[in-house]
């Protein structure tokens, strides 16, 4: 058996390995990547930038703890931002787990430096909605009374208790929506319904497998701005100068890539030289 | 050392797992298997208290309450309906009755069409066939909610799209045979939805890289970490 | 009437989310609340149904003692764990600190990650073997996901940028792959599939379309 019929027989195992080893070794480097920030992003973040202190922002948890990930940086950096920045936050989620997520945003945000000395209070700055079954059904509801979707937040409290709701009766009393999404019910709910219906101001954070598929509704206007996995998620720290754990694995996401490209490079080269390639093309002749 | 029993049982599970990659073996079995029933109970757990207890026992209640006590007829009342509907759904478990179980499908599919019919048809219909038809060059009132195209790359970069869009909807078309010019359409069509699959596919091996890699986190930097501090 | 009743549910409920579209006032947004309500107590039986039959096929598993039963025992045993801790914990199930949370952080959590993180080997393996260049579409397809691939990571700033260059060729030939040629395919799909969805849930209300009752009478 000549080499190149070894390469294409070889025991998958080795791939793995291969795979594993270009992900451990840039991550127990810990380099922080500098990175160029694509159209997309820049587009989400100059909207969310130009948001002047006080405006309610509604952010919507979508994902769960296998998403979080791709998900995780990207929230992060937007409710910190929103903390250093004053823009009131009214968090919810239509996945289970996700305002449990947002939990997790809020208080990474709290115990970070640069809020040590920053007064954030809950109820006042942020709310936490929790989450309500629904899908699209919620929105929907909200889009005429967020209270008849949420009468409660997480915590117990009624809505017509907390002060940062006081004047939030539906979408019109909403001047920015932030999803991050990692599936259904997500980002394509949201433009149906509260883009297409109650023209809200909607940018979206997508799982990479979703983001492809949201695409048109960049280009139709549907969506400001869209950040797309981990990259998108390493692009918005770096643009909101929150750089943090997405920027750092960006390394390992290229080695694995480039792991990624060279076996299928290799592998139709083989295919090519070992003649199966040529005398499928003669058979088909 | 840093002793968590959880984080050393979520290490144990997660090696379990990947213990797979060499070959199927009871470890991964059993980490399996717990996956498996956790699921399940899980969402039997979740539905209960989000959907059932608090879509239907807090509407139902209150509306009992009223009827027993005070005698009043109230809008909960039809929640009774819905918990008749849900358990003829249960029903589907005894195979003699199990016919019954169409009338609560019946809603689901019913509510499903009604809602996708309007949402789908504007939103992935209509806007974005009127936002394939753009300017390709020329300044442009934004009344018709369409930016200005003064730049003649942006004008050629609409002109793709349009001819991307027109020719994927052509080759979608079986029913006319894909010859001549109307095939040429069609070839022309496969070659745009190629790069689209190739993007996706790229996307995809993004996506799960960076799951990867949040697994691999934990391991080095919150599970061995762990051990040496 | 076993069919007749369910095609008549289906029209009446359906048509009624239409109608509250465009007419979103009283009281068609109180049928639509109220359908949509027990769409979701009904999809919650639906669940408990499969929730139910896998308990239930697991016991018939472990008492005819059939292949690997003593997996199924496990299988019990945690879904009962589970439920258990979920119901104990009442509405509050989920909180910080509750035994039903304990379990889904460090044992849910971690291996419903892990099923999905151990897909990468196997894009990295199926591409190796699959993946390959027969034909124009085919290289097409290819060429366009190296690019892709390449563009969303840091080939740009390994390769270019200690040559001095602002300009990001990769960076800047997937961004125009995504928003031009793959927008183009996605909205060509996204139409089809919105046309074809449209003319099913209208067969669907009209009853014409009745498949999903099953066979039977």
């Amino acid at each position: 058996m000549g080499f190149w019929d070894k390469m294409l027989a070889i025991d998958r195992r080795w791939i793995f390995l291969f795979v594993g080893l270009s992900l451990l070794i840039p991550m127990s480097l810990g380099i922080e990547t500098k990175l160029s920030i694509s159209p997309e992003t820049a587009g989400l973040f100059d909207v969310y930038e130009n948001l002047p202190p006080g405006s309610k922002v509604l952010m919507s948890f979508d994902y769960d703890p296998p998403s979080a990930p791709e998900l995780q940086p990207m929230a992060d950096a937007a409710v910190k931002y929103a903390f250093m920045h004053d823009l009131k936050l009214i968090i919810m989620g239509l996945w289970p787990q996700g305002p449990l997520q947002a939990e997790i945003s809020i208080q990474r945000a709290l115990d970070s430096p640069e809020l040590k000395d920053k007064e954030v209070e809950y109820g006042v700055d942020y709310v936490n909605l929790g989450f309500q079954a629904g899908n699209e059904f919620v929105i929907q509801r909200m889009g005429s009374d967020f209270r008849e979707a949420f009468a409660m937040d997480i915590r117990g409290n009624r809505y017509e208790d907390i002060p940062i709701l006081k004047n939030v009766k539906n979408f019109s009393n909403i001047d920015f929506a932030f999803n991050f999404s990692a599936g259904y019910p997500g980002t394509v709910e949201w433009v149906q319904v509260a883009v297409d219906r109650y023209d809200v101001v909607l940018g979206a954070g997508n799982t990479a497998v979703q983001a492809p598929l949201a695409y048109p509704y960049l280009g139709a206007g549907q969506l400001v701005g869209l950040l797309g996995g981990m990259r998108g998620g390493a692009e918005f720290e770096v643009a909101t100068g929150f750089s943090a754990k997405a920027t750092v694995f960006m390394l390992s996401q290229t080695f694995a890539h480039a792991i990624v490209i060279l076996f299928i490079i290799v592998g139709n080269v083989a295919y090519a030289i070992t003649g199966r390639g040529k005398s499928k093309l003669e058979a088909d002749r | 050392m840093n002793f968590d029993i959880g984080i050393w049982i979520a290490a144990f599970l997660t090696l379990g797992i990947m213990s797979f990659l060499y070959k199927d073996n009871p470890w991964y079995k059993i980490s399996e298997a717990i996956f498996i029933g956790l699921s399940a109970g899980y969402w039997f757990v979740s539905l209960f208290w989000q959907n059932l207890v608090s879509k239907l026992w807090d509407n139902l209640w209150p509306a009992l309450d009223a009827l027993f006590t005070r005698g009043e007829f109230t809008g909960g009342l039809l929640y009774l309906i819905a918990g008749i509907l849900g358990l003829m759904m249960l029903m589907r478990l005894v195979p003699q009755i199990g016919w019954i179980s169409r009338w609560p499908l019946a809603l689901v599919v019913g509510a499903t069409a009604g809602l996708q019919f309007i949402n789908y048809l504007v939103s992935n219909g209509v806007i974005q066939v009127y936002n394939t038809i753009t300017p390709l060059f020329g300044p442009v009132s934004e009344a018709g909610g369409i930016a200005p195209v003064t730049d003649v790359w942006h004008g050629l970069g609409n002109a793709l799209i349009l001819v991307g869009t027109f020719t994927g909807l052509v080759y979608f078309f079986f029913s006319k045979e894909h010859k001549g010019f109307f095939g040429g359409a069609a070839r022309v069509g496969t070659w745009f939805l190629m790069i689209t699959f190739g993007a996706s596919f790229g996307y995809t091996v993004m996506s799960r890289m960076s799951l990867l890699i949040g697994r691999l986190d934990f391991l080095v930097n919150t599970w061995i970490t762990g051990i040496f501090t | 009437m076993r069919r007749e009743i369910p095609l008549i549910i289906t029209a009446v409920v359906g048509i009624a989310f239409v109608i509250q579209y465009f007419i979103p006032h009283s009281p068609f947004d109180r049928f639509e609340q109220l359908f949509s309500d027990w769409f979701f107590i009904i999809a919650a039986c639906a669940i408990w149904l499969g929730a139910l039959n896998l308990l239930k096929l697991s016991i018939i598993k472990v008492q005819r003692q059939k292949k690997d039963w003593q997996y199924s025992v496990i299988v019990i045993v945690s879904w009962l764990t589970m439920a258990i801790a979920g119901f104990a914990g009442g509405r509050g199930f989920q909180t910080p600190g509750t035994a039903f949370d304990w379990l889904y952080v460090n044992i849910y959590t971690p291996l419903s990650a892990t099923m999905f993180a151990i897909l990468a080997f196997f894009v990295a393996s199926a591409s190796y073997r699959a993946f390959r260049a027969r034909n124009v579409q085919a290289t097409l397809l290819l060429v366009a996901g190296f690019l892709v691939m390449m563009g969303r990571v840091l080939f740009d700033d390994i390769f270019f940028a200690p040559l001095g260059w602002d300009f990001q060729p990769l960076s800047e030939i997937s961004s125009f792959i995504m928003n031009y040629p793959n927008l183009a395919g996605q909205r060509a799909i996204m139409i089809g599939i919105a046309l074809g969805t449209v003319s099913t849930a209208l067969r669907i209300m009209l009853g014409i379309e009745r498949s999903y009752l099953g066979g039977g009478d």
